[in-house]
């Protein structure tokens, strides 16, 4: 692994992130022009969209620095945003004392492995070590626990716990294993779009929600969801993602295709984790990034779209 | 590493923080257990100031994590300020506990073991208020099994009695039980949160019983409140 390597993808790349440090310096822009014209009667709104850009730059410089140091570093970013995920998680659930080695064992030993798996490119037992090996361990590191009082409950929710945070999650670097004929070396650049069309469609999902937005999707799951903010934000991260397919393996069509099923995939992830968060009597999963909410807040679209979109490019394009 | 060296180190009064150890383990402790502060009495959860005289922050406790999450909980200024009052048979019974107790928390260590008499045991904390350190103080003398508090011990009540000024900071800790249950040794990451109540003061003329209630019926009220 060479810092900086001088290949045609690193350079594709580049370009890359400085197309989103530009878009980042226009929403800066606005969101400081914005504040200008409110001045004095300051509107919560503006705040937490400067909030938001704020800790955008934040994410996307980490997420850079990341992908400048290859696939060791980007692995291990996405193992600290599991292991915050997972926190978020668990806090909010009600464990009992005697799931606690089954919550060490979540932490310590599922977590750690499953990113060590895809480190070593160990295809078969990534994707089964969680949904089989863990669902089996961790309710018998319960019921050792000798606490039967809601056991069933308690043993679903670590094991959704895990699946959604550090399972799913997991598929997003596991993108980097994948060996592509027609564009080899070319898997960070998936990893790349994946999280560019998920997080883009949140946010101008957000933007049209907040400009035309009057319908709301599931008034009892999410109060911000809309169907204009939907459709908007939907289409246009779907041609947001079809003018990158230069940078992919994929045809202009296929792009178009993929990136709308990421962000189909991307809202369904948003709408049953809203719908998760609520039966756990909360309304944000945590609040370590500013404007944002939790962790698990920022990656509820990837979760639900990372499992298929790695799916897909290993069915059809491996 | 006997008990011996434990009493002397804490005779010694004043204990100097290592700052690394300190800074370490303010690293871990946000790490796997957040340990974010909020305050009852505001409708945004900031802390006030609470100045610089001595106070003792009183807390449930549930978990050997708890004077660790506290600690973290309070801003710097606070922090550099504060001795956690903690357990020489858990605290000082390994190398590594000894030195996070003595040289990253400034701990004062008091020994439950019977050996001092009852009326000396906390005579170290009393020595460290009237040097002008807040305490981080757990009323119940031992960790509780359940999430309702046990009966305070009366050391809260003498301490109060000795120092009537020193205010009276409540505190409910969340949380910390599940990261790491009584037997349990690995800290599971969780969110722990403390949230701090208003300051008290004995009362003129309060009796122990009335007081020690008084004290403890505000750390339950703060965690029922939510």
């Amino acid at each position: 692994m060479h810092l900086f390597p001088q290949t045609p993808h690193f350079a594709i790349m580049a370009w890359l992130f400085a197309g989103l440090v530009l878009l980042l310096t226009l929403a800066s822009g606005v969101g400081y022009a914005l504040n200008r014209r409110h001045g004095a009667q300051r509107s919560a709104v503006v705040d937490n969209l400067n909030a938001r850009i704020r800790a955008w730059w934040w994410m996307v410089g980490i997420l850079g620095l990341a992908f400048a140091f290859g696939q060791d570093v980007t692995l291990a970013l996405f193992a600290v945003a599991s292991f915050f995920s997972l926190r978020e998680f668990i806090s909010l659930t009600p464990t009992r004392p005697g799931d606690h080695a089954a919550l060490v064992a979540a932490f310590y030993v599922m977590l750690p492995a499953q990113y060590l798996l895809i480190a070593s490119h160990w295809y078969g037992l990534f994707v089964i070590l969680i949904p089989v090996y863990g669902f089996l361990l961790l309710p018998l590191l319960s019921a050792i626990g000798k606490d039967t009082q809601s056991f069933l409950e308690r043993a679903a929710k670590i094991q959704w716990a895990v699946m959604i945070t550090v399972y799913c999650l997991s598929y997003a670097p596991a993108l980097l294993m994948l060996k592509i004929p027609s564009d080899p070396g070319g898997d960070a650049l998936l990893l790349f779009f994946l999280i560019f069309v998920v997080q883009v469609s949140d946010v101008l999902q957000y933007v049209f929600g907040k400009m035309f937005g009057k319908t709301l999707i599931a008034p009892t799951l999410s109060p911000s969801k809309t169907v204009e903010g939907f459709i908007g934000g939907a289409l246009s991260a779907t041609v947001l993602g079809t003018c990158l397919w230069w940078a992919t393996p994929f045809r202009p069509w296929q792009a178009g295709l993929i990136a709308g099923i990421i962000v189909v995939m991307g809202f369904c992830g948003g709408l049953v984790l809203s719908a998760v968060k609520r039966s756990l009597g909360a309304k944000d999963w945590g609040s370590m990034i500013e404007g944002h909410g939790g962790a698990l807040d920022r990656l509820d679209s990837v979760v639900f779209s990372a499992p298929v979109f790695f799916h897909l490019v290993r069915f059809f394009w491996t | 590493m006997t008990e011996q060296t434990g009493v002397e180190s804490m005779d010694r009064g004043t204990v100097n923080a290592n700052p690394l150890t300190a800074a370490a383990l303010m690293i871990i402790v946000k790490t796997l257990l957040a340990a974010l502060p909020e305050f009852a009495a505001r409708a945004d959860g900031g802390l006030p100031d609470f100045g610089n005289a001595p106070r003792i922050f009183i807390a449930n406790h549930t978990s050997h994590v708890d004077t660790l999450t506290l600690w973290a909980c309070l801003p710097a200024y606070l922090r550099a300020q504060t001795r956690p009052v903690a357990a020489l048979d858990y605290w000082g019974a390994t190398r590594l506990r000894r030195h996070i107790a003595l040289r990253g928390l400034r701990a004062v260590l008091i020994d439950r073991s019977g050996h001092t008499p009852k009326t000396h045991v906390l005579k170290p904390a009393q020595d460290a208020l009237r040097a002008g350190s807040s305490l981080i103080l757990f009323p119940e003398g031992t960790r509780g099994s359940n999430d309702r508090l046990g009966p305070f011990k009366a050391g809260l009540y003498h301490l109060a009695q000795q120092m009537p000024n020193v205010s009276i900071i409540p505190v409910y800790l969340s949380n910390t039980r599940r990261s790491l249950p009584k037997g349990g040794w690995l800290p599971v990451p969780l969110i722990c949160t403390a949230r701090f109540g208003k300051p008290f003061t004995l009362k003129p003329g309060e009796d122990k019983e009335r007081f020690l209630a008084r004290a403890r019926d505000t750390v339950t009220a703060l965690g029922s409140r939510d």
